[in-house]
């Protein structure tokens, strides 16, 4: 019998993350170099390879279950900057904090492989191989700090919900194929389209919906979040807020806009009682934390509430506004971990108190993205608000506008309580910094990026999308 | 032949039976059996539907999921190791270090 080799051409970018992968799974072990920052360059050098060839691997292959066009190819794009920015914030902060083994970048490398998956996947197995390669690299990721045991709490938090939410999947998978008779998410929409909706079919679907919005730490599936983030390396952490979170919406796109489309009426409703609890949940326990990295763990909650407005719209113009929220969302939060990574105690909200007498420059920085998260222009923070609420007001969600608005203006307060820290309240220590090229040009490039985007929106959204789409 | 509601009953059943071990027990093992218990259950059905179907992917996608629960079930006790090392407890109302 033969078997035609199948085009490889749409999937050459993750075969290619893949390769590198393991050879630097394998280089590691041999070579006796006391730093691994080699490593670092080399991924660094591989994702911005792998970003110059997705616009030329379009296409779909292994019968369907493969798709790489514009909308994965964007997403490709949010997930290779936020791998750029974690690699370049990692350097020396995984060394400070005695966690610098040299899986630590494959790691990252394959997550990254993982989300690319899952944002090309037209076929339910193929999403859940996505997931998995994503899931498992991440939850050795959150206990990589072998020693320290908040470490490995966030670790054993996110692995055991994590499982959990992936074997609610798998049931809502295997339930759709048994009434669709397909895995294809484009078979699977032919299919719902003829028959009408059962109850089943809902159920199936509704577990679906809880297994993504576990993914993208949408409450009421966002008890892991805080947990896990303050746990993790802050670097780690750093990644976790964007990356997996980008491609859960990415797979949300693809799956409820092309395989439930006939039951968008349902899943609408369910979406928009999760994004407004999601915003509530989020704006209202950021409030009362102490701790910097569980307070942006719950914004990251809150952003996850904003950009589910978009796809409540339902239409294309929402679905190209979450593209930009998140791509936005991935440079102004990786800058607000870059600068928690560059003092030395940044943990807490206290250590920022007097930040602006000690460190100017740093300080002004952190005031940039506290306030391109709370959405005030010129900020790019403002640009993606902006175009969410406009897209779902436009699809005639206008009382779901005002909620998300509301909320946002209480997530002024605990944005503007840490430059209110910075800037108007006594230094009580001097506050001690890091600084080292490769976290400075991660935040430089953040900082641009915002700026840019803020002040220029349609030069910059457009460029992308031309490129990409 | 036995008929397929059978077969989707009886993997609900297993599934209902994984989900309330998993959220009532407090032992990390016992966490770690539940979830393999849901995910046969999953199995069941697909191969189940697989055969009613007549249709290879349900048993090809098994086939993935069993390979996976492995690296998984393997994932998850290591970092229940590293813990038990650190710690000495497979308890999760133990493992309260970060609240709020």
């Amino acid at each position: 019998m033969n078997i035609p080799l199948p085009d490889l051409t749409p999937i050459i970018p993750e075969i290619i993350m893949s390769i590198v992968t393991c050879a630097l799974l394998t280089v590691e072990v041999f070579v006796k170099d006391k730093t691994k920052d080699f490593l670092g360059i080399i991924c660094i050098g591989t994702a911005l390879a792998v970003m110059y060839m997705i616009p030329m691997s379009q296409g779909v292959t292994f019968g369907g279950m493969f798709i790489s066009d514009g909308y994965s190819s964007y997403f490709k794009f949010i997930f290779l900057i936020s791998l750029i920015l974690t690699i370049l914030i990692s350097f020396k902060f995984i060394q400070r904090e005695d966690a610098e083994f040299g899986e630590y970048y494959s790691l990252l490398m394959f997550a990254t492989a993982g989300m690319m998956i899952m944002a090309s996947s037209a076929d339910l197995i193929l999403l859940y191989l996505g997931l998995e390669l994503m899931a498992l690299s991440t939850y050795i990721l959150a206990g990589i700090k072998r020693h320290d045991t908040r470490s490995n709490e966030a670790a054993l938090k996110y692995f055991l919900l994590g499982a959990f939410s992936s074997a609610i999947l798998l049931f809502g998978i295997s339930l759709t194929y048994g009434l669709t008779t397909s895995t294809n998410i484009y078979q699977i929409a032919e299919h719902l389209k003829q028959g009408e909706t059962s109850i089943t079919l809902l159920i199936a679907m509704i577990m679906i919906i809880c297994a993504f919005a576990f993914k993208i730490a949408s409450a009421p599936f966002h008890m892991w979040a805080p947990d896990v983030y303050q746990g993790a390396p802050t670097s780690v952490t750093a990644f976790f807020s964007v990356g997996p979170k980008a491609a859960g919406f990415a797979v949300i796109g693809r799956v409820f806009f092309i395989a439930f489309e006939s039951l968008q009426m349902d899943w609408t409703a369910i979406l928009i009682g999760l994004a407004i609890l999601t915003m509530a949940v989020g704006n209202i326990l950021a409030i009362v934390q102490t701790n910097m990295k569980r307070m942006l763990a719950y914004s990251s909650i809150a952003h996850a509430g904003y950009a589910l407005l978009g796809i409540i719209a339902g239409t294309t113009e929402g679905l190209n506004a979450v593209m930009t929220y998140l791509l936005i969302y991935a440079f102004m939060n990786m800058g607000a971990f870059a600068i928690v990574i560059l003092l030395e105690k940044g943990e807490n909200i206290k250590d920022y108190n007097g930040l602006s007498k000690s460190h100017p420059l740093v300080a002004a920085m952190m005031l940039v993205f506290m306030f391109s998260l709370t959405g005030i222009p010129p900020t790019a923070g403002f640009i993606g608000k902006f175009n969410i609420f406009m897209a779902a007001i436009n699809a005639g969600y206008t009382w779901v506008v005002v909620v998300a608005v509301c909320f946002s203006a209480i997530s002024a307060y605990y944005y503007m309580r840490i430059v209110m820290n910075m800037f108007m309240k006594p230094m009580e220590a001097e506050a001690k910094i890091y600084p080292n090229p490769a976290n400075g040009a991660a935040l430089l490039i953040s900082l641009l990026m915002v700026f840019i985007i803020g002040i220029m929106p349609s030069v910059v959204i457009g460029y992308t999308f031309q490129m990409f789409m | 032949m036995v008929p397929l509601e059978w077969y989707i009953t009886l993997s609900t059943v297993i599934f209902i039976i994984g989900v309330i071990g998993f959220l009532i027990r407090r032992n990390i093992i016992i966490m770690l059996i539940s979830i393999e218990l849901m995910l046969n259950a999953v199995n069941l059905s697909l191969v189940a539907f697989s055969h009613y179907l007549q249709d290879l992917k349900g048993q090809i996608l098994v086939i993935f999921v069993i390979t996976v629960a492995a690296a998984e079930a393997a994932i998850g006790l290591a970092i229940l190791v590293s813990l038990y090392r650190n710690k000495a407890v497979v308890h999760t109302d133990k493992i309260t270090e970060m609240k709020g």
